[in-house]
């Protein structure tokens, strides 16, 4: 109760903070000390410390299981494991938005320590922006998601956390992925100050490039941890369902994708200014729609914690009144920075860079329009209709091959212009063994999609390139192991996607079924009771065509609170592939819905997104140092 | 100056014209993939069959589940109509009796559906708009 109400408080003491820094700093715009004083530290500070604060408490009523907190009784529930009630803080709407406020005022706060360099004005507007964007949430927060909401008279229990939530990897998905989502703030909030002092030059790029790619590296991870749970938890074998939900998390993956790429340009060469400025913008623009298709229900999801439309129209007016302010400072600025036109040749690293932008920006359309479609479709004609992967696979595999050629022979061009003196023998002859190799491959396991073929093709020349870069040159090391995990992601990717296997059937204890790839028998099941769940693991054995036994013990959780059955599959992971078993109740008959797949490659996925993220690190450390 | 206009102009007609593959590109495909969401009462009125994709949409109707080793059978109720289905393979946890349910495949006829897939939403309380309105209008 106490603690509630401090929490509470505190946010609101958050709030007027934010409106004496706006103000403050509006009034600091004009004088002529440059200095940024211990003011605006201070401020920030409180800032943060409000929040922090308000988190704590929050975490500290979850851990206590005080149920006179709404938002703990809505999600929580006395017999939780500690380690769930303190995931449980951010594992519903109220807290993960706290959880959202925590990171916002981290970041400007470290902004602000970490731009002593950069001009004051600058400094100050971004401050504003930033702030403008931090009382839109703390509103938010307060009026719409209060997570400090009395009741009374005070439930014994709780309501308890939805137990497929209940997990480690998504325990600390939320944060990371917000980690993405807010850096992407810091550049939109960045890009428009720099905009307005006519800041958007070589300096400028090096010191965004920083936040740019610490938001890269955590929105990376972020998707990698919410693909890994739906591999292992929702229990189907798949990672990517091109879901809205996981679309709206890829798509400012993308524009900061392509955003990381053109900062490089304009850190070299003082071009594409206009684009960089759109590309920043968008990013954040995607990821805060992204936030209010996922928070107001219209998407149904785990994500969609309470169908609440007040606090989808809320989000949406918020987002549209940052756009516009966006586009107004855009077009009132925009001419005054563009001074100099260099001249362009075809054949240059910034010709390809610019290129492969607009491949992504295809990729970005085409995911765009396959997310959103649908649900204009419903608005206007009451026609529900579900775009699946098909849709996706179609429009975006056979753009990889030039995507993926441009990306093999673009890190070795030239700035400005690149001279074809000789012909790389080299380079056709990696092209050439690239393509024997994977039409071998397509032959001998009888796949005969022609285009899968020359998308694997590609795939491999772009590993084999890099692969020969990381022996040739030792300079840039981040760019040739990022180019590296994407032929290898994409390898994966599709070598999973054609050589899974997989084999259902319902099956009583004591079955014994033939099936392609062995014999599978269901031996026994035995039960347990755990603090808050019953669990039922069956015990199966698998018999290859090679007469290895493996014994696979898949899960069923009854929790008690809520009542959800989950059921937790058993995989054995090996270097090239994971055999994959899960089972699932029918009803009393006796029978299970036994599944059980072979997917290649699974732990190459995982590897490769892996060291995409340990790319964007080694550059980040870089350039830092 | 006449070549940075001429440049611009190619540049600009470039963007249109990729502008307009896309579009095109997008809708092509859409048409072939989009897979229609229909409830039991919908299918009754149907005056032909088509044999495009489909999702049903509705509840599992209790004590209709029926199973033997390669199949699964059970119908799909909005409770007004109803629909048998049947279907080989995997079911997600939440498929059971009195749940919600939404079938992917082919109508064989009016009364029956072939199932490809089986989606369930994974929350407890989830349920097909379609059947919170038949709900709502008993």
């Amino acid at each position: 109760m106490l603690f509630s109400n401090v929490g509470h408080y505190s946010l609101i003491f958050g709030l007027i903070i934010s409106v004496i820094l706006i103000l403050h700093s509006i009034k600091r715009l004009n004088d002529n000390n440059i200095i940024l004083g211990k003011k605006i530290f201070y401020l920030l500070f409180s800032q943060f410390f409000t929040v922090v604060l308000s988190l704590i408490f929050l975490i500290y009523s979850f851990v206590i299981s005080d149920f006179s907190n709404q938002t703990v009784y809505n999600n929580s529930h006395s017999t939780k494991p500690l380690f769930y009630k303190i995931s449980g803080t951010w594992g519903n709407h109220e807290g993960s938005l706290l959880l959202w406020m925590f990171v916002l005022t981290l970041f400007i706060f470290i902004f602000f320590i970490k731009s002593k360099n950069q001009p004051k004005n600058y400094r100050l507007l971004t401050i504003t922006f930033q702030q403008i964007i931090i009382i839109g949430f703390f509103l938010f927060l307060l009026l719409t998601s209060n997570p400090f909401n009395y009741l009374y008279p005070v439930p014994k229990e709780g309501l308890g956390l939805n137990p497929i939530l209940q997990d480690p990897a998504l325990a600390i998905h939320p944060p990371f992925l917000y980690l993405g989502y807010v850096g992407s703030s810091i550049i939109f909030s960045s890009s428009l100050a720099a905009l307005i002092q006519n800041n958007v030059n070589k300096e400028w790029a090096v010191h965004i490039k920083k936040w740019i790619l610490s938001t890269w590296i955590f929105l990376t991870l972020g998707i990698m941890l919410g693909s890994i749970w739906a591999y292992y938890e929702l229990g189907w074998g798949g990672f990517w369902f091109w879901d809205p939900v996981e679309n709206v998390s890829l798509m400012p993956w993308i524009c900061l994708t392509a955003l990381l790429h053109t900062i490089v340009v304009l850190e070299k060469k003082s071009i594409l200014k206009t684009w960089i400025l759109i590309l920043s913008i968008s990013t954040f623009t995607l990821s805060m729609s992204g936030t209010f298709l996922v928070r107001s229900g219209i998407l149904n999801s785990v994500h969609t914690f309470a169908n609440d439309p007040g606090r989808g129209v809320f989000i949406l007016v918020f987002l549209l009144a940052l756009v516009l302010l966006a586009i107004v400072i855009f077009f009132l600025y925009q001419d005054k920075n563009i001074k100099v036109e260099k001249k362009i040749f075809w054949m240059s690293k910034e010709t390809v860079i610019l290129i492969n932008n607009w491949f992504m920006m295809y990729f970005l359309s085409v995911i765009l329009v396959g997310t959103l479609y649908p649900l204009f479709l419903e608005v206007l004609t009451n026609n529900k209709i579900s775009v699946g992967p098909p849709f996706y696979h179609k429009l975006i595999l056979p753009f990889l091959v030039p995507f993926m050629f441009l990306m093999a022979i673009g890190p070795n061009l030239k700035w400005t212009k690149h001279n074809f003196n000789k012909i790389n023998y080299q380079q056709i002859l990696l092209l050439i063994v690239a393509l024997i190799i994977s039409f071998l491959i397509a032959n001998l396991n009888g796949v005969n999609l022609l285009f899968v073929t020359v998308v694997i093709a590609f795939g491999f020349y772009l590993f084999f390139v890099t692969l020969k870069d990381f022996f040739e040159k030792k300079y840039n090391i981040s760019q040739k192991l990022a180019h590296f995990a994407f032929s290898f992601f994409i390898l994966s990717v599709l070598f999973n996607g054609i050589f899974s296997t997989e084999f259902s059937a319902n099956m009583k204890i004591g079955d014994k079924i033939h099936f392609d790839e062995g014999i599978i028998k269901f031996k026994k099941i035995e039960t347990y009771n755990n603090k808050n769940y019953k669990s039922l693991v069956g015990s199966f054995e698998i018999q290859d065509k090679k007469n290895n036994l493996i014994n696979l013990n898949p899960e069923i959780r009854i929790y008690n609170q809520p009542s959800i059955l989950t059921s937790e599959a058993d995989i054995k992971t090996s270097f090239f592939y994971d055999k994959f078993l899960v089972f699932n109740i029918l009803k009393d008959d006796n029978f299970f819905n036994v599944r059980y797949q072979i997917k290649p490659f699974m732990l190459w996925i995982w590897i490769s997104i892996l060291l995409l993220a340990t790319s964007g690190l080694v550059s980040f450390i870089k350039k830092i140092k | 100056m006449v070549r940075k206009v001429k440049l611009r102009i190619l540049f600009l007609s470039f963007i249109f014209a990729t502008v307009v593959l896309t579009i095109f590109l997008i809708l092509k495909t859409f048409e072939e993939n989009v897979v229609y969401f229909i409830s039991p009462t919908e299918i009754k009125s149907l005056t032909e069959l088509d044999n495009k994709k489909l999702r049903v949409g509705g509840m599992v109707k209790k004590g209709s589940i029926l199973t033997t080793q390669n199949k699964i059978d059970f119908i799909i109720t909005d409770f007004k109509n109803e629909i048998k289905v049947t279907y080989s393979g995997s079911v997600p946890n939440l498929f059971s009796e009195g749940k919600g349910v939404v079938a992917e495949g082919y109508l064989k006829d009016l009364n029956s559906f072939k199932a490809s897939k089986i989606l369930a939403k994974h929350d407890e309380n989830y349920m097909p708009p379609e059947v919170l309105r038949a709900l709502e209008d008993k």
